[in-house]
């Protein structure tokens, strides 16, 4: 089967028409991404339990949307008897003990894990590059970068390994691989989905998501794993809607507000190109589009560089060799054993992180760095909802450039960081926010981001499945696989 | 050159909950290691903490207790250090938030009453325990781990060890009376670290502050301080100058050794928790807390004078501690003689308690079985020399004390058609103890109720073998 054309709801009916079963799909999928493996490194683990759990739910009868569906977790999602390893060094063995909400929630409505995909370590890049387990290539140009950090979710699903795949993202790490890999992805608002079991980067900007080829997998996909969990004091108990069942394609009058900063003076030309053609398209709709500005948004990447590294720097602290992970050989004494597990441990970006935010929080320069960067999130979460109280939306690009080169960036933290800039907003925020697939450029392609207000999913899911409807960007084949079929 | 000493205390007091701080397991003393745990406790990749609040209420009604004043917008602390039994390398604290501010602890040494002032008060979690094997490993138990602690940080207004000594004692009584914590030094559910510094009288800095360490009882503490007093003030008159250090007691010799120079302050890199969102204490809650506070010693003192007609001294030992006070209490609410119950628990009971090197929860005496055993002696079904039977047999096995009296045959005979025929036989046998009788010599008296006691095994009942005795006598 093509999954690549296929959707949760196509393959739902093949499954209750019986002309599939959830084992055959479970099965396939294993073999595709086997097959893949060596060509795109989408996956560091795959679930061969998979098939087996899929019969539980053949013998169960067919049930929910989700029910037999196979979905890929990022592997920072703790997964219980499946190696759970953030793509680092520092846990290559890790085996949780318990399951994430999210994982519980998607297999209680009858979803197949069908295993772990690939990331920058600790989710902290934007191209799989800082992987302990190597790079995943994007489809659409195997010499390119697949995005990150969400990068093996973004290109398994490009490539036809599952219809759906879990993302994180904390600085754009859902949204830039949906755009490198022309597919939808969508953070939600921060609180909307549960992060327990999700392997902490910064807490205060971490959000689980979903990437989807069609805009309303991940409507129906979103809509089971939201909610309330006593487990997550900072996760929301606002009712979540039935996404996919309330999608409504219909543009007329809504407001769009367009951050002339956004237009940012290193964005490439062909990007720009698409994004003002989708907004054509909008205006056509009926939407209205007006120009804004965020004055902050110049300092948004120094102030999430800052946020971000400090709390990362104190929640990798327990990564230090004694309960669980990795644990350096024949150490002198205890703060030998801390030190040499850690050095040897993690990745150059995990460590450059864990110092400049261990930097940011000592004493002397707390006032001049975090509360400073607080301040101004502060400020900038101001500046965002202003915006939003006279539009329902916010649109720009969701990346300066599609898809770079393998290795182009690797040795310039600094270019890859400001690769983030167009994202960063709505994590500082806590807003929802997708990239929608709107064009290529040089045959890559390009992601709209479309900012909802807090909770507003339902109203960023609509105008991304407007513009779906109006390009049909999903029936674009990548290049890599041209030819399979 | 005269000296002014200034001390200040940081106490830890573990709040009595049944489930930790953050996570959801049991908090129990002494159980097997590492069974009273979580995912959250072994700081497990994508655990999150969620806030205790009957923890929270503990730490406000302490608060309350320690006359602070309770801070509405409250949020979470990350204290960052690494160390084996600190799972997530933080420990979740409040530092510039703290639930409570600006109370007090009122002493009195040498007759004069004072208010010690109490900086802050903080809930946060406690760390668990690394024990040290002889066979080159070190284990680590984090059953400890996430118990709810509040830390009581006192102002520097305490200038004598003695000060130091009562500022504790009335802090453990106080907290203990709330029911918060059993605050005891014994089982680490309260620790005390002290700050001392001395300074020429009248100078208007403080000297260099010395912490000292392994204080294992209040009396370690005086002792310690008192030491320090005196090294301090021996070096600055030999022109010396004290070390910014961290310092040892040695409870053998009553000295203090230098453990640690401190190089600066340490760097705990605190910053606010993202796991939790800010904590609102409403009003309302705390006035809740408030109205529902229980009654402290010095309450319970004024009550067992004014409405129980206990002496002074008496209330005073009865309210030492909560054990003594809720026992007292209980007995008197099974209708036994608030006096006799005060007799028996500071006589027999103490007694008792002192022989066997043991508290009074580890007894098998209860509050009801005391009363009734009163209540036998009272209303005259046994004597009190059989009383003393009866209260050796309860307290040691839990015995039911009125079916064991019956059981055992101990009622007290005081049926006067069959002692007065017993009486008769023995004024008959003993004439010349009727004679001393009225020669005027009353030792007699106490002879022939010997011999009656004897007959009757001791039941019989004195009060009326007295009566028909006397009668007798009168009328030969």
């Amino acid at each position: 089967m093509d999954i690549k054309k296929e959707t949760i709801a196509s393959l739902h009916n093949k499954l209750v028409n019986k002309d599939v079963t959830a084992q055959d799909l479970a099965t396939d999928a294993l073999g595709k991404i086997n097959a893949n493996e060596e060509k795109f490194n989408t996956f560091i683990t795959v679930n061969d339990k998979a098939p087996e759990a899929a019969k539980k739910i053949d013998d169960e009868g067919i049930k929910g949307p989700l029910s037999g569906i196979p979905i890929a977790f990022k592997d920072n999602i703790v997964t219980e008897g499946i190696k759970t390893t953030a793509a680092s060094k520092i846990l290559y063995n890790f085996m949780p003990v318990y399951s994430a909400t999210v994982l519980e929630k998607l297999e209680a409505a009858g979803a197949i894990d069908i295993g772990k995909t690939n990331l920058d370590e600790f989710a902290m890049g934007s191209s799989t590059e800082t992987s302990h387990f190597g790079t995943s290539v994007n489809p659409w140009d195997l010499s390119r970068v697949p995005g990150g950090s969400s990068g093996g979710s973004a290109a398994a699903v490009a490539a036809g390994e599952v219809v759906a795949a879990l993302g994180t993202d904390t600085g754009g790490s859902i949204r830039q691989p949906a755009a490198f890999n022309g597919i939808f992805g969508i953070k939600p608002t921060y609180g909307r989905v549960s992060r327990w079991g999700v392997i902490a980067f910064a807490s205060s900007l971490d959000q689980v998501g979903v990437l989807s080829k069609r805009v309303e997998d991940s409507a129906a996909v979103l809509s089971v794993m939201a909610g309330h969990d006593d487990h997550d004091s900072t996760s929301s108990n606002k009712p979540v809607p039935d996404y996919r069942a309330d999608l409504n394609k219909d543009m007329h009058g809504v407001k769009i507000a367009v951050p002339k900063e956004f237009w940012h003076e290193g964005t490439h030309p062909e990007v720009l190109e698409n994004v003002n053609k989708a907004l054509d398209e909008y205006k056509k709709m009926g939407a209205t589009v007006d120009e804004v500005s965020l004055p902050s948004l110049k300092h948004a990447v120094e102030v999430y560089y800052v946020l971000a590294s400090s709390e990362a720097s104190s929640n990798l602290q327990r990564y230090d060799g004694v309960r669980y992970g990795y644990r350096a050989k024949d150490v002198k004494n205890i703060k030998d054993l801390f030190v040499r597990s850690r050095s040897e441990g993690f990745g150059d970006e995990v460590k450059r992180r864990i110092m400049l935010g261990t930097f940011a929080l000592s004493a002397g320069a707390y006032d001049a760095y975090f509360k400073k960067a607080a301040e101004v999130r502060t400020l900038f979460i101001k500046e965002m909802n202003d915006v939003l109280k006279d539009h329902d939306l916010i649109m720009g690009p969701s990346t300066t450039t599609p898809a770079f080169k393998i290795g182009e960036k690797v040795d310039d933290p600094l270019a890859m960081y400001m690769n983030d800039i167009l994202t960063i907003p709505a994590n500082l925020a806590g807003l929802p926010a997708a990239s929608v697939p709107a064009g290529l450029a040089d045959g890559l392609p390009v992601g709209l981001q479309i900012i909802g207000r807090p909770f507003d999913e339902q109203s960023v899911f609509n105008a991304a499945y407007a513009l779906q409807e109006e390009n049909k960007f999903y029936e674009k084949i990548p290049t890599a696989l041209k030819g399979e079929d | 050159m005269n000296f002014e000493t200034t001390i200040g205390l940081e106490v830890h007091v573990e709040l009595k909950t049944k489930s930790k701080m953050y996570s959801p397991s049991p908090v129990a003393y002494g159980a097997e290691s590492n069974i009273n745990t979580n995912v959250i406790d072994f700081g497990f990749p994508g655990t999150l903490p969620t806030v205790n609040k009957n923890g929270y209420r503990l730490g406000v009604m302490v608060a309350l207790a320690l006359n602070a004043e309770i801070e509405h917008h409250t949020h979470f602390d990350r204290k960052n250090y690494f160390y084996p039994d600190n799972p997530k390398a933080y420990q979740i604290t409040q530092q510039d938030k703290p639930l409570g501010h600006d109370g007090y602890i009122e002493i009195e040494v040498d007759g004069k009453k004072k208010k010690i002032g109490v900086e802050e008060l903080h809930v946060e979690e406690d760390a668990g325990k690394n024990t040290h094997g002889n066979n080159g490993y070190s284990y680590v138990d984090l059953n400890r781990q996430g118990t709810p602690l509040i830390e009581i940080v006192s102002k520097p207004d305490m200038h004598s060890p003695e000060e130091a000594y009562q500022y504790l004692e009335n802090l453990r009584k106080i907290v203990q009376f709330t029911g918060a914590s059993d605050v005891k030094m014994e089982e680490g559910s309260m620790r005390v670290d002290t700050n001392i510094s001395i300074r020429p009288v009248g100078s208007d800095t403080y000297g260099t502050k010395v912490e000292l360490k392994n204080l294992n009882s209040f009396n370690h503490v005086k002792l310690g301080l008192a030491y320090e007093e005196k090294r301090q003030a021996a070096i600055l008159k030999q022109g010396g100058h004290i070390g910014q250090e961290t310092r040892r007691f040695d409870e053998k010799t009553g000295e203090t050794f230098l453990m640690r120079v401190k190089s600066g302050a340490d760097d705990y890199r605190y910053f606010p928790e993202p796991d939790l969102p800010d904590y609102e204490i409403s009003p309302e809650w705390v006035a809740e807390i408030k109205a529902n506070l229980p009654e402290t010693a010095a309450k319970r003192r004024v009550r067992y004078i004014n409405e129980l007609g206990i002496p002074e001294y008496d209330a005073g030992v009865l309210t030492d501690t909560k054990e003594m006070s809720d026992f007292f209490d209980e007995a008197v609410s099974y209708n036994a003689n608030p006096k006799l119950v005060s007799n028996w628990l500071m006589g027999e009971v103490n007694g008792y308690l002192n022989e066997k090197k043991i508290g009074l929860l580890e007894t098998k005496l209860t509050p009801e079985h005391l009363a009734k055993m009163i209540n036998l002696i009272s209303d005259g079904t046994i004597s009190s020399k059989i009383a003393k039977k009866v209260f050796k047999e309860t307290i040691s096995n839990g015995t039911e004390p009125e079916e064991w009296v019956k059981s055992k045959g101990l009622v007290q005979e005081s049926d006067p058609a069959v002692l007065k025929p017993m009486i008769l036989e023995i004024l008959d046998n003993n004439q010349q103890s009727i004679d001393d009788f009225k020669n005027g010599k009353d030792r007699a008296v106490g002879f022939l109720v010997g011999q009656i006691m004897k007959q009757t095994h001791g039941q019989a009942n004195p009060k009326v073998v007295n009566k028909i005795l006397m009668a007798e006598l009168k009328s030969r």
